[in-house]
């Protein structure tokens, strides 16, 4: 009987002790550092940065480090931290079109301004196991890698195909944009409101929903138009200076998927696009989200909402991580009022059908 | 029939983006008439329907109801609060597919009764009661109440659905291909009982159909549709029996005589 | 405080959020008020809505009484009056006399509450009509004119099933005779003390993002039909420590074969009665009890 009537105080105390010798496991290997988590596990750092909302290497690894590794832990930590941050600043929109390429593939062109840029890639590689790693020793297909200078500023697939009037423009719809952080999302809602709920989205839950669309559950008939990694800047616009200044560089993954579309009362056949954006080097969510974001889009281009993954309330409300991980494991805490409940219920009811017999 | 029309429809339009519904529609509708609107699929008859009965908010025109009260009222005017008020107390409606008017997910007796608590009632003897009556009426048998729509056949679920929407007493039912998707002889039942009961009642009712066999049954007038407009309106067995229209003509003259 | 967080952990900007929210939802009483709620370092699901409104409205005079299950030792409870500890240098207390704030998870205490305390509830899902109908965008509309009838299908449902309504908890309400309301999943022996309670009753939901109240003596009733009246639970026999007759009892298993004594789930309320000098009908001592259930530790 865990809940003790009395007890309480001292068994979280040991099991916090407990927690703390498991995350630590073996002395006598030499702890894990938070720099070599940032540096070798830096795609786990990005997925704790793009689903905890906060870009921050080192925060990440260390949420890392004291969740043992259990990134939905790890990314919870980065929330509770991030929330109590103050705000100073919005940033300026960041412009991909500038961004210092180190990746940069199209699925619909075989050649384009720019060029395809195949980068630091798992794709192609043969998934076998090395062991060389194991020996900690070098890999194969080290030395230096080839110095190839990253590509500046070129114009993204979609503006190609804006220019001939094919793809759904993508104007600014004016208006303040949403902040899911700051006001309840209240559905329907918006494009922006959707692309902030799913940047911050689990990336299991996007992967498995935007597989949905591709196996014929609101198939669209998608075209990965772009996808391109690099640095990009971050720019504030301070009050008193009244122009933008650059605070810094981060690394984003953005995917822009192009979609069949065979056209509406109001609209002639054109191309439509689902965006995905993530921190860091997240190839998979990226992807995912702007399959997604495109099966969302359905409604407002009159197509029938009939699959899960064009349904808003059903797909936003059961993407964040941290909540679902929350209240799945709250079945955990005690009910046993609300079971006695239906205990004395069910004898009532047992009672009531003996009687009867 | 009184002097007063229940229904009064002026000149209503509805457009879906470029592509019409239906066009410039003018008819009255006297208490205790039956209504039959005819015409193939597409003619505009189920648009014209959807627009009438508060579920399509109509391009232009007006759709004018007399209340209890004997006042008019500009139904696509009301507010949503008034027009759902409405559609829970005056108004019914019978969909072709017995899933739309039903909650699949409780029994016969609850969707029976949703209604009736839906304005007010709250004792529960009574809503039995009256789910039971209204089961009778409809020829399902009384040990039903307690199972899922689920269990019933096409036909009980379609007598269920009918239940349902008269159990409040509406003045004004709207019918959809009541009787679509059903067997020969299990649409002749239920045509049987829709005229029993609406007889019994004195309702009001407008039906689309497609069938004109159904048409002639049930409906007192007729309005047939092409393309979306009223091509020839008039007295049912004046329509079926000496239609003007040429379109009218090839109509009834493809469909078996009843 | 021993923490680089604001007073109560969240910043004076959010707890204005919140009071705001707060305010609307005593004017609006069973309405449910979006709120911007936030990430907290506890977990969706085990109280951040309470804690929110708890942090949003204590001030170093008050005194904090945190209960889960009706008992103030159980792991949850204990994990979040430290919390406040920690984060608010707030005095706690175990009686329910002593405190200004309760915040609760699935009870009320049974000693009756008085005018200026406030009754705060963790709530997992604020919304009654979900069970009948999961989309908001309708429920919504159905709240707004005032659309219930199909709550009695549910209770319609359990009579024709069963001959009376099997809802044991969460059991869905009305307040001041306008909204719907889920009063958290207490069980419905509780339901009678929401009605005109002088003390304010505040509902947070974190995950789901609402906040409702219940000011202070505002109607309460629970949804019946007038020939099945709404009833609440009973049991045959009394608590074995206090021999409380009137009180929600916890079944406790003592052993293998089957053996099971009932004791006060509100633990304070239990305590006072056998400091008062009550004993329980199977002359059960606090000392048995305590030894049953430390045997599991």
């Amino acid at each position: 009987m865990y809940v003790a009537v009395k007890g309480g105080e001292a068994a979280i105390d040991n099991a916090h002790r407990l927690l703390a010798e498991e995350r630590r496991g073996n002395p006598d290997v030499p702890e894990l550092t938070v720099a070599q988590i940032r540096e070798q596990m830096a795609l786990a750092v990005d997925r704790v940065m793009t689903e905890g909302s906060l870009y921050d290497r080192d925060l990440a690894a260390l949420a890392i480090k004291q969740a043992h590794g259990d990134l939905v832990e790890a990314i919870f930590l980065i929330r509770a931290y991030r929330t109590t941050l103050p705000r100073l600043a919005v940033s300026e929109p960041i412009d991909t079109n500038a961004m210092h390429v180190r990746r940069r593939i199209s699925a619909t062109y075989k050649d384009l301004p720019g060029g395809q840029v195949l980068g630091p890639t798992f794709d192609y590689t043969h998934r076998l196991l090395d062991f060389a790693l194991a020996a900690e020793g070098t890999a194969d297909n080290t030395g230096p890698a080839p110095a190839e200078a990253p590509v500046e500023r070129c114009a993204r697939v979609t503006d190609l195909l804006n220019d001939e009037g094919l793809i759904q423009g993508e104007g600014d719809p004016g208006g303040p944009v949403g902040d899911i952080t700051r006001a309840p999302v209240t559905y329907p809602c918006d494009r922006d409101v959707r692309l902030q709920t799913l940047a911050r989205a689990d990336e299991g839950w996007l992967l498995a929903l935007g597989y949905s669309t591709q196996r014929g559950y609101a198939n669209n008939h998608p075209f990965a138009g772009e996808i391109r990694m690099g640095e990009v800047s971050v720019e504030i616009v301070p009050e008193d200076l009244g122009f933008a200044v650059c605070i810094g560089e981060i690394t984003v993954t953005e995917c822009e998927m192009i979609n069949q579309f065979k056209g509406s009362k109001t609209a002639p056949p054109q191309f439509t696009r689902g965006y995905g954006l993530t921190f860091g080097f997240g190839e998979r969510k990226a992807m995912s989200m702007a399959l997604v974001d495109r099966a969302l889009r359905g409604g407002d281009l009159g197509e029938d909402v009939v699959a899960p993954a064009q349904d808003q309330e059903f797909v936003l409300s059961h993407g964040d991580n941290v909540e679902a991980s929350g209240f799945v494991q709250h079945l955990k805490l005690p009910h046993y009022v609300d079971f006695q409940g239906e205990l004395v219920t069910v004898r009532a009811l047992r009672a009531k059908a003996e009687e009867t017999r | 029939m009184s002097a007063a029309p229940m229904l009064s429809v002026k000149d209503l339009t509805h457009w879906y983006g470029a592509r019409l519904g239906c066009r410039d529609v003018s008819f009255d509708l006297w208490p205790g008439e039956v209504l039959g609107i005819v015409g193939e699929s597409g003619s505009g008859k189920s648009t014209l329907l959807s627009c009438l009965s508060c579920a399509n908010q109509p391009s232009g025109g007006q759709v004018l109801y007399r209340d209890r009260t004997g006042a008019m009222v500009d139904v696509h005017a009301l507010s949503e609060p008034r027009q759902r008020l409405l559609m829970r107390s005056d108004w019914g409606v019978v969909h072709q597919n017995p899933r739309d008017g039903l909650r699949m997910g409780v029994s016969a007796g609850a969707n029976i009764g949703e209604r009736l608590m839906a304005v007010g009632a709250r004792h529960y003897g009574d809503i039995r009661t009256g789910a039971q009556d209204w089961l009778g009426r409809v020829e399902i048998a009384d040990d039903r109440t307690d199972d899922l729509p689920r269990t019933f056949s096409g036909g009980m679920q379609q007598r269920l659905q009918i239940a349902r929407t008269l159990v409040t007493h509406p003045r004004l039912v709207f019918m959809d291909e009541p009787t679509g998707g059903l067997d020969v002889s299990v649409q002749a039942r239920l045509l049987d009982l829709l005229r029993g009961l609406v007889a019994d009642l004195g309702l009001s009712v407008i039906i689309v159909t497609h069938d004109l066999a159904v048409a002639r049954l049930l409906a007192h007038r007729l309005m047939v549709m092409k393309d979306g407009t009223v091509i020839e309106s008039g007295l049912t067995d004046q329509v079926l029996d000496d239609p003007h229209h040429p379109y009218t003509q090839l109509l009834v003259s493809s469909v078996l005589q009843v | 405080m021993d923490t680089g967080y604001n007073y109560a952990y969240l910043d004076e900007q959010t707890k204005r959020m919140i009071r705001r929210a707060i305010l609307k939802a005593v004017a609006i009483p069973g309405y449910q008020v979006p709120f911007a709620g936030r990430e907290m370092p506890l977990p969706y699901g085990w109280g951040t809505g309470g804690i929110q409104l708890t942090a949003a409205v204590i001030g170093p005079d008050d005194t904090l009484k945190v209960i889960d299950q009706g008992a103030d030792d159980t792991t949850n409870a204990v994990s979040i009056r430290r919390f406040f500890a920690r984060t608010a240098a707030v005095a706690t207390t175990e009686k329910t006399t002593e405190a200004t704030v309760i915040q609760t998870r699935h009870r009320i205490p049974e000693t009756p509450l008085r005018e200026g305390q406030m009754l705060i509830y963790q709530v997992p899902i604020p919304e009654p009509l979900r069970w009948m109908e999961p989309r908001e965008t309708e429920t919504r509309k159905m709240h707004a004119l005032q659309e219930y009838g199909v709550m009695h299908v549910k209770l319609y449902e359990d009579i024709a099933h069963y001959g009376r309504i099997a809802t044991s908890y969460n059991y869905p309400v009305l307040v001041n005779g306008r909204y719907v309301m889920a009063p958290s999943p207490i069980p419905k022996f509780d339901n009678p003390k929401m009605d005109r309670m002088p003390a304010l009753q505040l509902f947070g939901a974190g995950r789901e993002k609402r906040i409702y109240a219940v000011p202070p003596y505002t109607r309460v009733e629970s949804l019946d039909f007038d020939d099945h009246p709404f009833e609440v639970q009973t049991w045959d026999g009394a608590c074995a420590l206090c021999g409380a007759t009137d009180s929600y009892l916890d079944e406790v298993v003592t052993d293998d074969a089957g053996g099971r004594m009932f004791v006060c789930s509100d633990s304070d309320y239990c305590g006072d009665r056998r400091a008062a000098g009550h004993v329980g009908d199977q002359g059960a001592t606090a000392a048995d009890y305590v030894r049953v259930t430390e045997a599991g530790q």
